[in-house]
């Protein structure tokens, strides 16, 4: 059979890709630094100050922009091989959303002055309610659409209880920060953010991409995958876990970024053929590659204050998102 | 032993009884085909059979209840070929058709052995082959016939290489010549030593193709047996309401449903 590229080629790719956009983001910042000077730097080659500059203030913003962008690519690659629908996405289940609920009720009773670990904690707290809910509606054998109900369900929720507790913002100085997390945001990060995540967002990770076989047959719709031994609620519940571990705790150390996960499988399932499992480990290099590159462009545009990530990926998404559901009035894909 | 036996089987969905004490049995090389009006329960039946719906009653393969067996084991010996088209990317028909070879790959990690991925891949040959698809290969599904789309979804069950095919309406979306093409390739299946459980609303082509049938209305079984005993004026006006205009041609049957009868 004709096959535009082999998948690893694909990924090979990715991976370049990545490598070099990482390279172009560890030399950007206040004091510029040449891709020469930053491998010096990360291999502790080079002087003190760029060493300092390159492995303690700018990897952690370059590692984040990785898990965030990992989890959300791959997160909706897999709700949408799961939901069979183009448009699902992270923040379609209300996982998101509950995340950024439990880190603004943090920060409306101003509960990061006793420890700065309880906003990522409550983000991940609440994303592992929802997907509890979610889970146990899978459980009972509920179908895709009732799932996608009680994710729309929990992200109006989400969002009221998050306007509630703007509304009751106790002084301007707290609804500034819940309006500036909200927006999401990897500048200034440190290495105790991404050793936070990462455990979760690695293990949420594994679970997705252990379900591309099963992904794969999926294809042919929920009663012929059955009938070729696909344990569906098995299916549900791991794709469910996976992305509220891998979204839920980026959230924690990001805040809400849109749109990543819906564009990011799009782009890539053409060069896939269009199989929903064979597109779990492109979407989550490529959701790496446009958050870093997102993350790049926000500092190279001339501003009069730094865009937030956030801002960014939903300026760019939704007109995209817009342009992909009049399209999709035809055929899906 | 039957390749396929089936006793007392009951579907419930809440109030509703959707099929009650069907029995039926069907030896391998055999087309059984299954007929009635919309809503009789064939659907219903097939799924059942796959194990799909929650039953009551037995469901055995070759003496084995099937609701025992593990999933990847039933799926190696059911092949399971659904109403409704469900694919929603645009595939290639190859990559369509390896699907059916899923039940007999290791699940999650770790690549499957060469000498297995040399028996899919032949396994994917034959089936290409056997619904006559092998030319569409490469093609994306989307920009098939329905005719054509109906062939490469055979080769997908086809693939399972399991010796019971259940088929629901696999020619309902497509036009004579390929219906009469489907119809002979079922045949040509249960030639190579398959059973084939088929659901079809073509009286004519259920009467010159199929082995024996099961006429199902509101649930029962009406009749089962040879198509000539099944299909008879009697059991065509309590199941469906309908006269047949009937005769033979070449040596074969057909039946031409002529018009609704009042008293049904």
């Amino acid at each position: 059979m004709r096959r535009l590229f082999a998948p690893w080629s694909l990924n090979l790719a990715l991976l370049v890709a990545l490598a070099l956009a990482s390279l172009l983001s560890l030399g950007l910042g206040a004091a510029p630094l040449t891709p020469g000077e930053v491998l010096a730097g990360l291999l502790g080659t080079g002087s003190t100050e760029q060493r300092l500059i390159v492995q303690q203030i700018r990897l952690p913003r370059v590692v984040l922009a990785w898990l965030v962008g990992a989890a959300l690519g791959a997160s909706g690659a897999a709700l949408q091989g799961l939901l069979r629908n183009p448009l699902a996405e992270p923040g379609l289940l209300g996982i998101s959303a509950s995340a950024g609920l439990g880190a603004v009720l943090t920060l409306h009773f101003g509960l990061t002055a006793i420890s700065l670990w309880l906003l990522p904690g409550a983000a991940m707290l609440f994303a592992l309610l929802a997907t509890l809910a979610l889970y146990l509606l899978t459980r009972r054998g509920a179908s895709n659409l009732t799932l996608i109900l009680a994710g729309v369900a929990l992200s109006a929720l989400a969002g009221a209880l998050t306007s509630l507790a703007l509304n009751l913002a106790p002084n301007p100085a707290s609804v500034q920060d819940i309006v500036l997390w909200l927006l999401g945001s990897i500048s200034d990060r440190s290495f105790d953010d991404v050793l936070l995540a990462l455990p979760f967002v690695v293990l949420g990770l594994m679970l997705l991409l252990a379900t591309a076989p099963a992904l794969e047959v999926l294809a042919l719709g929920e009663a012929e995958a059955a009938s070729l031994g696909v344990d569906l609620a098995r299916l549900r519940g791991l794709i469910v876990l996976g992305a509220a571990l891998a979204v839920g705790s980026t959230v924690a150390v990001s805040g809400t970024i849109g749109f990543v996960g819906l564009v990011v499988p799009h782009l890539l399932r053409r060069l896939v053929h269009h199989r929903p499992g064979a597109l779990l480990v492109p979407s989550a290099l490529g959701g790496a590659l446009l958050v870093l590159v997102a993350d790049i462009a926000l500092r190279l545009l001339d501003t009069p204050r730094e865009l937030m990530l956030g801002v960014v990926t939903a300026l760019v998404g939704a007109p995209f998102f817009l342009a992909l559901v009049l399209r999709s009035r035809g055929a899906p894909g | 032993m039957s390749l396929l036996t089936v006793d007392g089987l009951e579907v419930r969905i809440g109030a509703r009884t959707l099929l009650r004490e069907v029995a039926l049995a069907l030896e391998a090389g055999e087309l059984l085909g299954v007929v009635g009006p919309n809503g009789s329960g064939k659907s219903t039946l097939v799924k059942a059979i796959a194990q799909l719906l929650p039953h009551r009653g037995e469901v055995r393969l070759a003496g084995e209840p099937l609701a025992r067996l593990p999933a990847r084991q039933r799926a190696r010996r059911l092949a399971y070929l659904g109403q409704d088209d469900g694919v929603r990317w645009p595939i290639s028909v190859a990559d369509l058709v390896a699907l059916g070879r899923h039940p007999w790959q290791s699940g999650g990690w770790g690549g499957a052995s060469a000498a297995r991925a040399a028996r899919d891949r032949e396994a994917v040959e034959r089936a290409l082959v056997a619904a006559e698809v092998e030319a569409l290969r490469a093609r994306r599904l989307d920009t098939l016939s329905g005719g054509e789309r109906a062939r490469a979804r055979l080769a997908r069950a086809l693939a399972v290489e399991a010796p019971l095919l259940l088929a629901d309406e696999p020619i309902a979306a497509a036009d004579p010549r390929h219906q009469l093409r489907i119809m002979e390739l079922l045949r040509a299946h249960c030639a190579r030593g398959a059973g084939v459980v088929l659901v079809l609303h073509d009286l004519t082509l259920a009467s010159r193709f199929c082995d024996r049938l099961l006429l199902l209305h509101q649930g029962r079984a009406l009749a089962q047996g040879r198509p000539g005993e099944v299909l008879d004026a009697a059991n065509l006006r309590a199941a469906y309401g309908i006269e047949v205009l009937g005769g033979s041609h070449q040596g074969e049957p057909y039946l031409i449903p002529w018009r609704c009868l009042d008293d049904h």
